[in-house]
């Protein structure tokens, strides 16, 4: 450790740990190669980019200290503390294949580091301060181990997969789903008659948009009477349970539990928030929904500037993670056909950490760490944004069967009107369902599939006719590093 | 109007092949199937009435679709679902649940709408043929 350049300031002997001054972090035990983690440590998987002349483990170390207790001068205070347990210890450095200057570096935090139940303290300090170091050129945080300990010390989803079906009468297959289009602009008026004929087509959920709070062109409470009216004639129309989003996402606390109250008042199964509303605004939300048998959906608004980059950042897995722990119900998690950012591993990977009990390591879904979630409910995965009904086969092969398929476009824009492509959407689901239990290879004869049920469906023929062949093939830009290869073996 | 509930209830009724290979599915999984009849489709109505216990040792499929045929026999008017249980840790809920018979006419369900404050409005949704007592519902039958 000699020599090396750490805050700008240059060491160039190994010095005393106690020091006053300016000392690598590694020699202030932040690095210690030879650390086992604990089972009640949380581990943290960081992707560094060092700046030219730091070694990796100094950076990972630097991460470390810059995340528990270090500061960037040695301080004496350390040594009124127990200091060895509270520093956090980067314990392994890998180079990413492939990848030149890039590292892998792992840390372990002692459980006491952290508040119980409390997704804002958790993040303040694992990723606090330390995403603008200058030492590194750039830092991501790819993956974290929440220990069972610290796992059930949140409330978790409010309701989880199952109880979410159980209440719904909803068995077998994935949920449907519609985000209303134009997502601004229209009366509450015209906005209920969306809502009415996607359901009473044949969809479960409609959903209002992210960015559909309280506007001039449409007020909250407006919204939520006309929706419910378009909710309760459908059901009517059906006789089946069905449900709006009705999006309470505010400006304040306060305003948002106005909100949510008079949502569970006109009798609404789910409610929704967004991820902008911040970790503990959700975790509030998350408590009010249990508390009155609300659903509650998460809209990832917002993570698309932090996740997507592969080198800086937070990777959408360890969100997911942070909102299963927070306790939403619902979350959009990707698509892999759509429109948006998806790479199929990569989205399996998140799909797991939405729904599994136990996620063994799995570096091709890009999963670094084994994660136990005991008995923690899962949360239904969304997928939503440039889906429609021609790509159902890769749709259920990609995301599986727990999962809300929301066509918005693919149901708003049929030719034939919202409910007809409601129609089409529910028949084509089903009709694959049937096919993939019946035990056909569903996914490779997909399209007779479908072309055989659009034979007693206008409206999936219709469907079929107009976006059969859309699809968007654009290359992901996150990937993970390790790609599965053909063993001999 | 066709109830929609269930996970084919969009699809043409299917034939007693086509239940049979649900059915197939469903024990290739290790899901024990039952068979459920109600003459209240409210679906808030969570508890059909049971044709016996779920089948838990029946391995054959040709068994569970002669229980379901027995249920249409004796309920000739009713819905009739059959539903599969996944019993793992974890799940411990229905696997898969359809409508494998309905009454030869479905009236449908009455929205009532009580205005209460604020343009709040409380619904309530009323099967028509629950004005009938049980057992007496579709075209007086059982």
């Amino acid at each position: 450790m000699a020599d090396t350049e750490v805050n700008g300031s240059k060491k160039k002997k190994k010095v005393d740990r106690w020091s006053a001054g300016v000392i690598p972090y590694a020699e202030m035990g932040y690095w210690l190669p030879d650390y086992q983690p604990k089972d009640s440590d949380i581990l943290c998987a960081f992707r560094i980019t060092p700046q030219p002349g730091v070694p990796p483990e100094e950076a990972g170390a630097a991460v470390a200290g810059e995340s528990s207790t270090a500061t960037w001068t040695v301080v004496w205070t350390d040594r009124l503390t127990a200091h060895e347990t509270y520093q956090a210890k980067c314990y392994r450095v890998d180079p990413v294949p492939n990848t030149e200057g890039q590292y892998i570096a792992y840390i372990a935090y002692n459980i006491d580091l952290f508040e119980e139940g409390s997704i804002a303290n958790l993040t303040s300090s694992i990723i606090g301060n330390v995403f603008g170091f200058k030492a590194l050129k750039a830092l991501r945080l790819e993956d974290m181990r929440i220990p069972l300990h610290y796992v059930k010390t949140f409330q978790g989803p409010a309701h989880g997969i199952i109880m979410e079906r159980e209440y719904l009468d909803k068995f077998g297959r994935p949920l449907l789903g519609a985000t209303t289009k134009p997502k601004l602009g229209l009366s509450a008026r015209n906005y209920g008659r969306v809502v009415y004929e996607a359901l009473r087509g044949g969809l479960d959920f409609t959903k209002d948009d992210e960015n559909i709070n309280s506007q001039p062109f449409m007020r909250w409470r407006d919204r939520y009477l006309y929706s419910m009216e378009g909710v309760n004639k459908a059901i009517a129309a059906t006789g089946e349970v069905k449900g709006h989003y009705l999006n309470v996402t505010a400006g304040t606390m306060e305003d948002m539990y106005e909100r949510a109250t008079f949502a569970k008042e006109v009798g609404t199964v789910i409610i929704m928030i967004d991820l902008t509303i911040g970790y503990t605004a959700i975790q509030s939300m998350a408590k009010f929904a249990r508390a009155n048998s609300l659903i509650l959906h998460l809209h990832r608004a917002g993570h698309g500037t932090y996740t997507r980059q592969k080198n800086h950042g937070v990777n959408f897995r360890v969100i997911a993670k942070w909102m299963r722990l927070a306790g939403v119900d619902h979350i959009h998690a990707g698509t892999v056909v759509g429109k948006l950012e998806g790479d199929p591993n990569a989205t399996a990977g998140y799909y797991d950490t939405c729904r599994e009990m136990k996620q063994p390591i799995n570096p091709v879904k890009g999963i670094y760490f084994d994660q136990d979630w005991g008995s923690m409910p899962g949360m239904m995965p969304v997928a939503s944004g440039g889906i429609h009904a021609a790509q159902m086969g890769d749709l259920l092969h990609y995301l599986g069967e727990d999962v809300v398929l929301q066509f918005g476009g693919g149901t708003i824009g049929h030719p034939m009107g919202i409910a007809s492509g409601a129609e089409a959407n529910r028949v084509a689901l089903e009709a694959m369902i049937k096919a993939r239990n019946e035990g056909r290879d569903y996914r490779k004869e997909a399209q007779d599939i479908l072309k055989a049920a659009a034979k007693k469906c206008p409206a999936l023929d219709v469907a079929l006719s107009t976006w059969g062949d859309i699809s968007f093939n654009y290359e992901s830009t996150d990937i993970p590093d390790v790609v599965e290869t053909p063993t001999s073996v | 109007m066709r109830i929609t509930q269930g996970t084919f209830s969009f699809l043409p009724d299917l034939t007693d092949a086509e239940i049979t290979a649900q059915i197939q599915y469903a024990l290739d999984n290790k899901w024990p199937c039952s068979v459920e009849f109600t003459d209240d489709p409210h679906p808030r109505n969570v508890y059909w009435d049971m044709w016996g216990l779920p089948m838990f040792d029946l391995a054959d499929a040709a068994g569970v679709l002669a229980e379901v045929n027995a249920c249409r026999k004796a309920k000739p008017e009713q819905y009739i679902r059959l539903n599969a249980y996944n019993a793992n840790y974890g799940k411990q809920t229905v696997a898969l649940s359809f409508i494998v018979q309905r009454p030869s006419d479905e009236p449908g369900f009455r929205l009532d709408r009580q205005d209460t404050h604020d343009r709040t409005i409380n619904y309530t949704l009323h099967p028509y043929a629950a004005d009938a007592p049980p057992g007496r519902r579709y075209n007086g039958q059982q």
